[in-house]
């Protein structure tokens, strides 16, 4: 079942959008991202999904100017956020923004808190550090923002360590200490999977509600096509550091066009009709030494014909719905269990 | 039966003395690190409580008492001057601690900056911090420690420096790895989202993170330095005569080895103690701060 509805895509401007972001490992010939460009709507979700290693979390850690010049060339990309505009290679010198109005939420919930101090005094640190608070109100506003994930007891809360707290707590004080400052973007880099499965359903309920409440702009990174079709509004599907399809979730679920998205569709089991032996994507994702030159996807593709050598250009068609393939846009509705 | 109102509060208190309790309790069950902590305790005491303590004056002399082997009246003997040993043993232990003390404060003062700053800024900072360090680390540490206290001019303040710097590269290294390792932490990382400043992130995120094995480092530098400054006491570079102190005491005692074996005797015995008891509480802290040992 797919959620959210996105049929007022533009009833308002991008709330945070990039253009163009294009990075390497400092020394390496290859692109480790290639041309990224996202546009993120007050109140919208954008999931970006793909395998390990197909540059999601590394791009959203570029977005936040959390990565080490020294190790990652930025070569190109442009910000727009709030009515600003800054180059993504200074994002890191953004620092007013992070944690105030840009905001993330990490994967390990359980190793993402500082052990040596109250979980509460490091969302009310959260608070201070950006806002002139005295310290009693900051803690009144982290018990009451405590309290609005769903910790019960939160003045007690306040007061332990991240090693008395589980799981699934940790990840609603994360997500607390995120959203504390009221940000207008969150991104969350697999927010849900190191949790277990009801935990995980109750993670993605909290941030979608929150998120609602606030009218955010919410960039998921995922490789779960549940969470997908759960929270998304738009679906960014990245291979091998490229953007290959984007569009609405609607388009992206029942209209596929690029063949990794229709793999990777048509390898989620499916709950009704006849069990069969899942479909899998032959091959593994090219190592950063041996991309194929045209098309990233091309190693793996079934239908790989002799254009593929030649890079392929987005083609947008009606929606907003884009795809980087030869072939795109398809004539057929492709059956997906074939 | 009646505190049901408090059920919460009192669960959160157990679980939180459960975990101070955990180091202490596996602390408590090493038996060595207690009779380490035991030593280094009794030490401690008799320097700190040196001035109440009922014995003579450390420097009286008594030309009727010269060299006389251990009585009632000087349980631990008199040395070529007539001096009282156990009060010279006794106000030799301030002498020894504060040097022991002093010194690995000093060192952990300027290496445990230092190494955070290696570690955590790496690059320039980094390449000149550890080459500084490597260059220090070069020459062996007593050595290093006499050929500055040589150049400072004896005395036990100089001395307690000289110690200190040549045990900085040691924390410089150590909180240097540390950092390395603990700012790799993904909440480091979240520290960074969240949009501390950096000094907050170096101060309340890497600092009490790598902590612990600076604690253990500490205690096992504390006999090591204890022994250095008896040998730059022994050598007359550390504590001035006629303060006492117990490296300079075993210098005067070699003369008279034959004549008055008591005056090396107890001075050796202490440091021996004392170096015993520092070592075995740091491995004892080593063991009960591990979170990977049971």
């Amino acid at each position: 079942m797919l959620a959210a509805s996105s049929s007022s895509i533009n009833s308002s401007l991008p709330v945070f959008s990039v253009a163009d972001l294009n990075m390497r490992i400092a020394g390496s010939p290859t692109d480790l991202v290639e041309n990224f460009s996202i546009d993120v709507f007050p109140g919208h979700t954008l999931c970006i999904v793909g395998e390990s290693g197909c540059g999601k979390s590394i791009s959203a850690l570029a977005l936040m100017g959390l990565l080490s010049p020294t190790e990652i060339d930025i070569r190109s990309g442009t910000i727009r956020f709030e009515g600003q505009e800054y180059p993504v290679s200074e994002a890191q010198n953004a620092r007013h923004l992070r944690g105030d109005r840009l905001a993330m939420i990490f994967q390990e919930p359980m190793t993402s808190l500082n052990p040596a101090y109250k979980v509460g005094e490091q969302i009310a640190e959260a608070i201070t550090c950006h806002h002139p608070f005295s310290s009693d109100e900051a803690k009144k506003r982290a018990i009451e923002m405590l309290a609005k994930v769903g910790i019960p007891a939160p003045a007690a809360r306040f007061n332990e360590y991240p090693h008395q707290l589980s799981g699934g707590m940790r990840q609603r004080v994360m997500i607390a200490m995120a959203l504390v400052n009221n940000p207008s973007l969150l991104i969350a880099d697999e927010p849900t999977t190191a949790l277990d499965v009801t935990i995980q359903a109750q993670i993605i309920e909290l941030i979608r509600n929150l998120q609602k409440e606030a009218n955010m702009g919410t960039i998921m990174i995922t490789h779960d096509l549940g969470v997908v079709a759960k929270l998304a509004t738009d679906v960014v599907v990245m291979y091998a550091g490229q953007i290959v399809e984007k569009g609405p979730v609607e388009a992206i679920f029942n209209d596929p066009q690029h063949p990794y998205t229709i793999g990777l569709l048509s390898s989620m089991p499916k709950l009704t009709g006849q069990r069969e032996r899942l479909a899998t994507i032959p091959g593994t994702v090219p190592t950063i030494q041996s991309m194929p030159s045209g098309c990233r996807f091309s190693s793996r593709c079934p239908f790989r014909a002799a254009i593929c050598k030649e890079k392929p250009v987005a083609r947008s068609f009606k929606n907003n719905h884009s795809v980087s393939c030869h072939f795109a846009p398809l004539d057929v509705i492709l059956e997906l269990s074939v | 039966m009646t505190h049901i109102s408090d059920d919460t509060c009192s669960e959160d208190a157990v679980l939180a003395t459960r975990r101070e309790n955990r180091v202490w309790k596996k602390f408590k069950s090493h038996r060595s690190a207690m009779i380490g902590g035991g030593l280094a305790a009794f030490f401690i005491l008799i320097a700190v409580l040196a001035p109440i303590l009922p014995v003579v004056e450390p420097t009286a002399t008594d030309w009727f008492a010269v060299r006389k082997a251990p009585s009632l009246v000087h349980p631990f003997g008199t040395d070529e001057i007539g001096r009282d040993v156990l009060s010279r043993m006794v106000w030799g232990a301030q002498a020894s601690l504060l040097a022991g003390v002093v010194s690995v404060a000093i060192a952990i003062g300027l290496g445990v900056p230092l190494g955070i700053l290696a570690g955590y800024f790496s690059g320039w900072t980094d390449a000149i911090i550890s080459r500084c360090t490597e260059a220090l680390l070069a020459a062996p540490f007593l050595v290093l420690a006499i050929a500055l206290a040589a150049f400072l001019g004896p005395s036990l303040t100089n001395a307690m420096i000289a110690i200190g710097i040549s045990a900085t590269p040691i924390f410089v290294r150590l909180t240097r790895g540390q950092v390395l390792s603990v700012k790799a932490e993904d909440y480091v990382e979240s520290a960074r989202a969240v949009g501390l400043p950096t000094h907050k992130i170096l101060s309340r995120y890497i600092l009490p993170n790598v902590l612990p094995p600076i604690l253990v480092q500490a205690t096992l530098s504390i006999a090591t330095a204890i022994i250095a400054e008896a040998s730059l006491s022994f050598l007359g570079l550390g504590q001035q005569a006629p303060a006492p102190s117990w490296g300079q005491m075993l210098n005067t005692a070699k003369n008279f080895l034959h004549q008055a074996p008591w005056m090396a005797l107890w001075p050796g015995i202490a440091i021996f103690l004392v170096v015993l008891g520092f070592n075995l509480l740091g491995d004892g802290l080593r063991d009960a701060l591990d979170p990977r040992e049971k």
